[in-house]
């Protein structure tokens, strides 16, 4: 049978962001798909070496938009362990809010994002209505919808009063009702259970030993999530990972759905701790000195384990700043899971990786 | 400050991820650090059960590694972008994209970001 290959992206209507995949295809059905990137690559981690470690901040917050904080967040757990720096309390709890406000939004994105990717406009609208709400949420606290700019080395600018604790828990309520509004129809709906139950199926075994990570390897069975790490405040905060078994587009949806139902709680759980002290108190320690040494850092962002390795002389300028983000760690095994599907189905697949380009490139 | 690395000899690196992977480990990804004016380091983290174990390879800048592809596929990728950023080449990559993994044209020693202090080209006497 003779082969064809077609090229996907990196331009298409599902992608919000560019990479090209060669897909090698027998009549419909996919043989081989060989991803191409560099349509987006910034050389972040050579401005690295530019720019000096406080600057470094606002740099890494735009290695990705949708989930800037993390990267700040990483990035600074990483810079206060070589100060040794012991960030307060209320500031590793607002940390834990503004990160799960982020993987809430996020989520809701993808959620919008993959309704699209199978022709469910209406759902895609609700999803991305639902959303703006969590965006008003951070632009009120932050003065910012995406890039937040809350991380500092040693912990937070800013502080979270009395009435915009009271507005976060009124919206959340709002928000947490339209999203179990969806439910029935993102994980039972008959036509949305059509075009995601047994597509692109990564089993468990394949999903740890290709690396993959975050709602990807949850949706496979592994319960691994870094927050269990305790890192901010989640040591003090109660949750189990999100896990299906299925490892299909399915499970990938009902993983990043009911993890938004989570990051719910996380807010309120965080939100309780800070009503243990209604007097706002310290928010950032003082980092003194150069830092020297390297380490290495990981959080949980919504897509994913994202890694960042240090290494500094003592200077203002970092040697080395090395990103893992979590998209970079999907790839391969997206590139495993393409071949034997029929080619209507890589639209969907590729989207159900929650891909992020500007991520993964940096 | 540094990071508890083990350190290995390229020649016993394969074999040495082999095992790890027989162990439960799995790769979490390369980390490529420059030393000096002609050495760099390859760091090699692995994970299991949330902790994190790293094997350190000291190499020749422009130099050669064994891929650890054929162990894990996954490892593919950023041994290409190593490849890319500090032009160290990977024997045995299970995909090798010849240094256009994010440039249509190959990354030389000469044109690798990282190498920035690898290269230096004599000016013309007179």
């Amino acid at each position: 049978m003779a082969r064809t290959v077609i090229p996907f992206g990196p331009q298409h209507p599902v992608l919000p962001e560019p990479i090209h995949l060669s897909l090698v295809v027998e009549d419909e059905r996919v043989i081989e798909a060989l991803p191409t990137l560099g349509y987006v690559h910034r050389g972040l981690e050579m401005l690295a070496t530019k720019r000096d470690y406080t600057q470094m901040i606002q740099i890494v917050e735009r290695v990705c938009g949708i989930c800037s904080m993390l990267h700040s967040l990483c990035y600074c757990q990483g810079l206060e362990e070589l100060l040794a720096v012991e960030v307060p309390r209320r500031a590793r709890m607002l940390r834990v809010v503004w990160s799960e406000l982020h993987r809430l939004h996020s989520h809701l994105l993808w959620l919008g994002l993959f309704a699209d990717s199978f022709g469910f406009e209406a759902l895609f609208m609700q999803f991305w209505r639902i959303r703006e709400k969590v965006m008003d949420l951070n632009e009120g606290t932050t003065g910012n919808r995406v890039i937040v700019s809350v991380n500092v080395i040693g912990g937070v600018r800013a502080d979270l009063d009395a009435g915009q604790v009271r507005w976060i828990r009124d919206t959340l309520l709002e928000v947490e009702a339209s999203i179990q509004s969806l439910q029935s129809t993102i994980l039972n709906d008959a036509t949305v259970c059509r075009r995601t139950r047994g597509i692109g199926v990564l089993t468990k075994e394949a999903a740890y030993e290709l690396g993959a990570a975050g709602p990807m390897l949850r949706a496979s069975g592994i319960a691994q999530d870094l927050r269990q790490l305790g890192y901010a405040g989640f040591d003090e905060l109660d949750f189990e990972p999100v896990v299906e078994i299925a490892g299909d587009c399915w499970a990938r949806s009902s993983v990043r759905f009911r993890e938004t139902l989570q990051s719910i709680d996380l807010v309120r759980q965080a939100l309780s701790k800070l009503d243990d002290k209604l007097t706002p108190g310290e928010l950032a320690a003082k980092a003194a000195g150069r830092p020297e040494g390297e380490v290495v850092t990981r959080v949980e962002q919504p897509r994913g384990e994202c890694l960042y390795y240090m290494k500094a002389n003592g200077s203002l300028f970092l040697e080395r700043v090395r990103i893992r983000t979590p998209t970079f760690a999907n790839i391969p095994a997206l590139t495993a899971i393409l071949p034997g599907l029929d080619f209507a189905d890589v639209p969907v697949v590729v989207l159900s990786i929650d891909p992020c380009i500007s991520c993964t490139e940096r | 400050m540094s990071i508890e690395a083990m350190a290995i000899d390229p020649a016993g690196l394969v074999a040495e991820v082999a095992r790890l992977k027989a162990e439960g480990w799995r790769l979490v990804t390369l980390t490529s650090v420059e030393l000096d004016a002609t050495r760099m380091e390859v760091l090699y983290h692995f994970d299991r059960g949330l902790t994190l174990k790293h094997l350190r390879v000291a190499v020749d800048k422009g130099g050669q590694l064994p891929s650890i592809s054929g162990v894990f596929f996954a490892a593919f990728l950023v041994e290409n972008e190593i490849r890319d950023q500090f032009a160290l080449s990977f024997d045995g990559l299970a995909l090798d994209y010849q240094g256009k993994l994010y440039s249509e044209t190959a990354q030389t020693a000469e044109s690798s970001p990282f190498c920035r202090y690898q290269v230096k080209t004599a000016k013309e006497p007179g």
